[in-house]
């Protein structure tokens, strides 16, 4: 008896998980076909001239899968391996992906986890992204939704961070963060009087996955559990409208008015203070029953703008 | 087929495939840290004697210390002995 209790109540944690174990756990069981797999050996051809290890998936693993019996096309990047970040062979493989979702008419599920583009690949990197970006309005247009789920270690920054502002839908754990400019960059650029990346309390308030939600950076707001960013993945990939133009020009509209509402803001706090949270200082500490509750009548839609 | 593990400091991934050769386990190592060479060999001898015949055994090092080493060349011979394998 006490097996079946252990069993039930055991959580698999997103943020502690291998990219592999992201997309077992996500998936439906066996369902899953990798495309270039390790095998295939298609690693980095210029990991070697700056005496750095490859990795024979060069971080990213994508295959199609099932998802509830519905077919999608999925990629995990490995947020440990570069720190998630886009290569070469890593953004082409992404880039591939995404393309033979469209050529499939299928739904597209991305494991985000990633610090942005590898800066000794950079320039591959960065031409990646900008494919990525095309593949996945592509598809948008074309009727079909590109889901987001971030919860890594990396979390999502850089180019990654614009990727997932392209997608139909963002889901996010409290672990999760998602920004361009990443705490570091930041500093570095501005000084540590404008952000100091070592106080982890201001990286969350600012760039974590309940500050993000609140403000409608992201859809839905899940537990660090790979069972729950299952269930969110399946109840978001539902009936989705395509891309247009009118979307775009809500999007834009929406953005104003964020600015307008949000602008002077100097913390995330101050922005859920002016949003009407109750009790801004004590977000931080709530656990997600208690966070949605408190939040779900006062964040910012997220529609489709981020 | 199976794989185990990161390409991540103080970690490794190691890729096991089947070969013909019942009698010989092939592995080859991808590292970045020289001078390593007789406790790469000692770690894995001590693996071989278990019976890992049959196996290439490709190594991506970053830079793991021999406990790190049994442990993925431990889980990666048991996945290839499951039913999927």
């Amino acid at each position: 008896m006490s097996q079946a209790t252990t069993k039930t109540q055991r959580r698999v944690s997103w943020f502690e998980a291998t990219a592999r174990q992201r997309l077992a756990a996500l998936l439906d069981p066996g369902s899953f076909t990798e495309f270039l797999g390790p095998a295939a050996r298609e690693i980095s051809p210029h990991l070697a001239l700056f005496s750095l290890p490859a990795q024979f998936d060069d971080g990213i693993v994508i295959g199609k899968a099932k998802l509830r019996g519905h077919e999608v096309f999925a990629a995990a990047q490995e947020g440990r391996f570069m720190g998630g970040a886009f290569g070469e062979v890593h953004g082409a493989k992404l880039v591939g992906l995404l393309r033979a979702a469209k050529a499939a008419s299928r739904d597209a599920v991305l494991l985000l986890d990633t610090g942005g583009v590898r800066l000794q690949e950079a320039n591959a990197g960065e031409l990646a992204i900008s494919e990525i970006i095309r593949a996945i309005v592509d598809l948008r247009t074309g009727g079909h939704s590109v889901i987001g789920l971030i919860g890594g270690r990396a979390g999502c920054f850089g180019g990654g961070g614009i990727i997932a502002g392209c997608c139909t839908r963002l889901i996010v754990s409290e672990p999760g963060r998602i920004s361009v400019s990443g705490p570091e960059v930041i500093e570095t650029n501005r000084g540590v009087e404008e952000f100091d990346s070592q106080d982890r309390a201001l990286v969350w308030r600012t760039m974590g996955g309940k500050h993000r939600y609140l403000t409608g950076g992201a859809d839905c707001f899940v537990d660090d559990d790979t069972a729950a960013f299952r269930a969110a993945a399946i109840e978001n990939l539902a009936g989705r409208t395509p891309l247009t133009v009118s979307v775009l020009e809500a999007e834009q509209a929406r953005l104003k008015a964020r600015l307008r509402r949000f602008g002077t803001a100097k913390d995330g706090s101050e922005v859920w203070q002016a949003l009407g949270v109750t009790n801004p200082a004590s977000v931080p500490g709530m656990d997600t029953e208690e966070f949605l509750n408190a939040v779900r009548a006062v964040r910012e839609s997220a529609d489709d703008a981020r | 087929m199976a794989i185990v593990g990161v390409v991540a400091s103080g970690n490794l991934e190691a890729l096991f495939e089947r070969t013909d050769d019942e009698s010989a386990c092939r592995v080859e190592i991808s590292t970045a840290a020289h001078g390593f060479q007789p406790l790469w060999e000692a770690v894995l001898r001590d693996f071989v004697a278990r019976g890992a015949g049959g196996l290439r055994i490709s190594i991506n090092d970053g830079g793991a210390r021999p406990d790190m080493v049994a442990l993925r060349l431990a889980q990666g011979l048991r996945l290839m002995q499951g039913p999927e394998a």
